[in-house]
């Protein structure tokens, strides 16, 4: 896994925490069982974390599940790098790894596992990127947080904390796998690069 | 806009990113639908001033499947024939808005000449004996898929070093990536400058065959030589050729390599080329992975992210 552990300094002093650990695990318990429900039991489900922290995410939500219905969830990763539309924005990104468990995604219930869900913009690339690898029975998105501010339509199945942000907030989740703990921050709104108050930064917190 | 034209161009760092990044693309070839829309719209040149099969292929291949517009042109059938310079070529092209530009000359330094002709990216795909940096590459990624490792592998690139732009382009990346590399052939057929190269030298095959991890064999390119570099065919193959006697030295672990075109008999025999260590045909799968993964860090972004 490629991801970079976040530093304190990328989340600045003036950023609070809005979500800690244990909230965070009882909104993953939550999704979990909502799958579940959603899915009629969870049969034909396989769970596709984006890189590079909802893959994370995504594991954890197959081992609830697992534990719940003693019901073993196929559980991979689906990198967008390739079918963003803001690629020609920045110089070329590495790519992360795109790990479609052996079961393939044909006829099955996809669940897209993501942290933040902002734009929307990451999501059109994740399905995109589906369309060339297959053809799902369904595909439903389950997000850790919702900060709102969409450019395309697009809604989440699944929400771990609906989070009203303005756009001159960031938001940054933090993963134990990754950044040694949980938690989800709201800080002021990074630079990024020559355009800092450009709204496309509304892939700011997609991308990562 | 930046180019790929030398393998000792890319640092460490670089040179890794391009086969990390050609190890996730590999997979796009086992895929139902084996395309990517990274570079739409973009169109890549593929400038072929000589002979080619493998090389042109696999870069047409690479850009089709990441979606980028393939103009092919050979010196043969086209003005070239006419008379017509690579600048007045080059200008045509530039004209086009070609983004990238992939160029075969049997010149050295053609394609350094051209990148200061055109504003788009141009990959260096082999100029005279100079260098071939995506050959390199994706030896280094063969190896690295085979051993698992390129760093303190011991390799033996044996051959015609004098007129190899493979071997000079391994040498340098293999170092960047900190392999040891020892040449093996016969004096004549060294350059002059190897001493300053960043490898070993041996003239007898058979004293670094056991302390070898990869042994890559080389053409003769008879069709550069201008003067007898040795007395005839049969005694270089008995000298430095790789045949199933000397196979058996090499340890178990060993993999033989070979950029292709070979010739079975002379450099390599039939029995070790198609041994199950011979890794020929993957370099071929390989190629086109690390090619896709050159022309999305080339001409994916906004800049590149490689090249110099």
């Amino acid at each position: 896994m490629c991801a970079q552990k976040r530093a304190e300094g990328d989340i600045g002093a003036d950023a609070k925490t809005v979500l800690e650990g244990p909230e965070i695990n009882r909104a993953l318990t939550r999704i979990a069982h909502e799958v579940l429900e959603r899915t009629k039991g969870g049969a034909d489900v396989t769970l596709l974390g984006i890189p590079s922290r909802g893959v994370p995410l995504a594991e954890r939500l197959a081992k609830r599940i697992e534990h719940v219905e003693h019901l073993e969830v196929p559980c991979g990763s689906l990198d967008i790098t390739m079918y963003r539309d803001d690629l020609r924005m920045a110089p070329a990104r590495s790519l992360s790894p795109t790990n479609i468990p052996p079961e393939g995604i044909d006829g099955r219930t996809v669940v897209l596992v993501d942290d933040v869900l902002f734009s929307g913009r990451s999501v059109r690339a994740a399905l995109d990127a589906l369309n060339d690898l297959g053809r799902p029975r369904a595909v439903q998105l389950a997000v850790l947080v919702d900060r709102g501010h969409r450019e395309l339509p697009i809604r989440a199945d699944y929400v771990g904390k609906n989070l009203p942000t303005s756009l001159r907030e960031s938001v940054t989740v933090l993963v134990d796998e990754f950044d040694g703990r949980d938690a989800v921050v709201v800080g002021p709104a990074r630079s990024r690069g020559a355009r800092p108050t450009d709204t496309a930064a509304g892939g700011t917190e997609e991308a990562k | 806009m930046r180019h790929l034209l030398s393998a000792g161009d890319l640092s460490r760092d670089e040179a890794t990113l391009v086969l990390d990044t050609a190890k996730e693309l590999a997979q796009v070839g086992d895929r139902s639908v084996k395309k990517l829309p990274t570079l739409r719209g973009r169109t890549v040149v593929n400038l072929f001033y000589e002979d080619s099969t493998r090389t042109r292929i696999s870069f047409e291949a690479a850009a089709k499947r990441m979606s980028a517009d393939v103009i092919n042109f050979s010196a043969k059938g086209s003005s070239v024939s006419k008379g017509e310079s690579l600048k007045d070529t080059a200008l045509t092209l530039q004209a086009m808005g070609a983004d990238g530009v992939v160029i075969r000359h049997s010149s050295s330094g053609a394609a350094k000449r051209l990148s200061t002709w055109v504003d788009g990216a141009v990959l260096n795909a082999g100029d005279g004996t100079h260098e071939h940096p995506t050959q390199a590459l994706l030896d280094a990624f063969t190896m690295r898929e085979r051993m698992g490792r390129v760093e303190g592998l011991r390799v033996a690139i044996v051959g015609d070093i004098l007129h190899s732009r493979v071997a000079r382009s391994n040498v340098l990346l293999l170092a960047t990536l900190g392999a040891e590399v020892t040449l093996v052939a016969p004096p004549t057929l060294l350059p002059v400058s190897v001493r300053s190269w960043p490898c070993s030298v041996s003239y007898t095959l058979d004293e670094v065959l056991p302390k070898s991890d990869v042994v890559m064999m080389l053409r003769v390119q008879a069709e550069r030589m201008k003067d007898a570099f040795f007395p005839t065919a049969r005694e270089y193959t008995r000298r430095y050729g790789l045949d199933d006697d000397r196979f058996a030295k090499l340890h178990d672990d060993a993999i033989v390599m070979h950029p292709g075109p070979m010739i079975r008999g002379m450099e390599i025999s039939a029995a070790v080329a198609d041994s199950p260590r011979s890794t020929i045909v993957e370099q071929v799968a390989n190629g086109v992975s690390v090619r896709m993964a050159v022309l999305y860090l080339l001409l994916g972004g906004s800049e590149s992210a490689i090249g110099n």
